[in-house]
């Protein structure tokens, strides 16, 4: 029987709705950011926010992510709960101070007597046809960082929970929200839920191969799954839901299963997230293997502008689809 | 007694007190630049030496639960906003009693039971974080202010300006006193500095001051002008002091090619802040040598104690490196 508090939401509709929850709960949740108020945001994510909590809550500020990322920075510090927008993670290059050397280091080097309760949040994705500053996946570079928090929700569903679970949290967190799934729609329950960290979801349970994905690229794994299934090949699809902390047993104990793995991530191949999970496997499940550890990131290529172009850069179902097949020997 | 009657009185502790907080001060970085020479201290530091009266004259004029933010050379703010000279020497040791339990060391020393958010290492790093905490306060209501110390180096970083400009529009309590000492790292700041320092405020609208930071009686009482505007809710304020560091770049910095032993006599011997407000004090009759010599003893004791202190401290135990990465 279905729920009657689960409603379908836009994953957007759901990031404002925690947001606006957690504002409600907590007078010292505040966002700042540009475009915030009454513009709603570029992507319209924050409409009503500011009607509701008006301009000393929802604070538009001049175009200077530097410089407001470092005021939430402080803000944090002193008994605030910011959460600073970043209008595109392809502007974190400008808020990286703030981020690595400010927020991520206060805790630690304070010897844990200030702690830094802030969220930034930000976007990845490329195929909205925005050209290289406007569309890459820069997640690897804070996962990268002890003492930041790595969230990548896939869904409505998570894109709730996990945000209200950021904005709880007493350490540093980026989201990053996939901004090409602003419009879609899932199940996303009205009441109060969080979603812990370092949990990972078993999306799709299977036994031949394990698809480790994140972000987008969950629908990305689902969809190929799909085409496997009609060839006979059950795969499992893993979404670790935040990259720091990371699930590490979950997806070991599946590879254990399944024997094959194959990571896929939107953010570049080189160096980057579906690397640094490749060696988890491979470290954690070697033994159980009987097929090297296959990686599918986004090509490493500054993103170009014509789609003909663009769509070659980022991982498809139909990729994703041939690798399983090549690593199951079904080719 | 009569209001009238106390206020010189009160005026002329708290005078005293002012050089006892800069005494303490200089035989603390006296007393670093020792430990780094014995090599009993591990890495570097920057030596807040000559430049005292600028620390003491602003936190004079703070609470202790207004907010500040420091800089690389900071031990002489965390000094003057109250820490004990005891956790600082077992901080910069490496020590576990230490402010940050040895993770921090000299450049990273906070202490939010005095307003102190923390030394940066990131010239001018700590301006939004400065700005953060006055529209913090600001936003609860707390009546605190916020200091933001930089140095003329972080003249040169965008972020200031970024902020500087919001705490304009949003009329923040926080005020940036910008420690001229006419170096940044080993370039002059006539290398580095084009136009007019004070314009740079002023061009946001800011209220913008010019004072000699070797005058602690100066600062503070230009310091309680500008706390009390923010307090008033008048927005915030640049102070610009013009100070000089009496040793290098940092302790290893020992030949400074970059400057004359003459420009340094003068302002070691002409323009000292201790020797400075002594002298005046002895000259208007208020105190006599015998005062300041009393001071200059309670204070080698203390910084001799805290010393032994941190040398005698233990170090943090292994198991504590991967503590508080998370909160």
């Amino acid at each position: 029987m279905p729920d009657a508090t689960v409603r379908e939401l836009t994953y957007g509709d759901a990031v404002r709705e925690a947001i606006a929850e957690e504002m409600r709960r907590d007078p010292r949740v505040f966002l700042i950011g540009e475009d915030v108020a009454e513009a709603g945001h570029p992507f319209k994510t924050l409409v009503g926010l500011v009607q509701e909590f008006g301009t000393d809550r929802i604070i538009d500020t001049p175009i200077s992510e530097p410089g407001y990322a470092g005021i939430g920075v402080g803000a944090a510090m002193t008994g605030m709960r910011p959460v600073v927008d970043v209008m595109f993670g392809d502007f974190i290059t400008l808020t990286m101070d703030q981020m690595v050397n400010q927020a991520a280091k206060v805790h630690y080097m304070s010897g844990g007597k200030i702690k830094v309760p802030i969220v930034f949040r930000t976007t990845l994705g490329a195929t909205r046809r925005s050209a290289a500053q406007h569309s890459q996946s820069l997640h690897a570079w804070v996962s990268h960082v002890p003492g930041l928090k790595v969230v990548l929700p896939s869904g409505p569903y998570e894109a709730k929970g996990l945000m209200k679970t950021a904005i709880r949290d007493d350490s540093p967190v980026v989201i990053f929200e996939d901004k090409m799934m602003y419009r879609v729609k899932g199940p996303v329950p009205a009441e109060d839920y969080t979603i812990p960290f370092g949990v990972a979801k078993v999306t799709r349970t299977g036994r031949d191969i394990t698809i480790v994905a994140t972000s987008s690229m969950v629908q990305v794994a689902l969809g190929a799954a799909t085409l496997l299934e009609e060839i006979g090949i059950s795969a499992e699809v893993i979404d670790p839901r935040t990259t720091a902390p990371l699930d590490k047993q979950a997806l070991i104990d599946s590879v254990k299963k399944t024997s094959r793995a194959i990571v896929v991530d939107e953010g570049y191949e080189r160096y980057g997230i579906t690397a640094e999970i490749a060696s988890v496997i491979a470290e954690g499940a070697f033994y159980h293997l009987d097929a090297p550890v296959k990686r599918i990131g986004a090509m490493d290529v500054p993103v170009p502008f014509s789609p003909v172009l663009e769509d070659l850069t980022v991982p498809s179902s139909s990729m994703v689809f041939e690798a399983a097949k090549a690593l199951c020997r079904k080719a | 007694m009569t209001t009238q009657a106390r206020e010189p009185r009160m005026e002329l502790e708290q005078h005293l007190h002012m050089y006892r907080q800069m005494a303490k001060i200089r035989a603390f970085e006296e007393q670093v630049n020792e430990l780094y020479k014995s090599a009993k201290m591990p890495g570097l530091a920057h030596l807040y030496v000559g430049e005292e009266a600028v620390a003491v004259g602003v936190c004079e004029a703070l609470h202790r639960d207004d907010f500040i933010t420091s800089t690389h050379r900071g031990h002489g703010h965390c000094l003057a906003k109250g820490a004990s000279v005891n956790r600082m020497f077992a901080e910069l040791l490496g020590k576990e009693p230490g402010y940050c339990r040895g993770k921090g060391g000299s450049m990273h020393i906070a202490d939010p039971e005095t307003g102190n958010l923390g030394a940066n290492a990131i010239v001018g790093g700590s301006a939004g974080i400065a700005t953060g905490a006055a529209l913090s306060a600001k936003m609860r209501g707390s009546g605190q202010v916020a200091v933001c110390f930089f140095g003329d180096g972080a003249l040169g970083q965008g972020l200031l300006y970024e902020v500087m400009n919001m705490a304009a529009l949003w009329k923040l309590p926080v005020i940036y006193i910008c420690e001229n000492n006419l170096y940044g790292e080993y370039t002059p700041c006539g290398d580095t500095v084009a136009g007019e320092v004070l314009a740079r405020a002023r061009a946001f609208g800011i209220h913008a001051e010019s004072v000699d930071g070797q005058d602690v009686q100066l600062v503070h009482a230009t310091m309680r002008r500008l706390v009390d505007r923010a307090r008033r809710g008048e927005g915030p304020a640049f102070l610009e002091c013009k100070t000089y560091r009496y040793y290098g770049h940092h302790v290893g910095d020992v030949n400074r090619e970059y400057r004359t032993r003459e420009e340094e006599r003068e302002w070691m011997t002409g323009r000292d802040p201790l020797q400075t407000l002594a002298g005046r004090l002895t000259e208007q009759g208020l105190a006599d040598a015998s005062v300041f010599e009393r001071i200059q003893t309670d204070v080698k004791t203390e910084i001799d104690g805290g010393v032994q202190y941190a040398l005698a401290a233990p170090y943090p135990d292994p198991s504590q490196v991967d503590e508080d990465v998370y909160a």
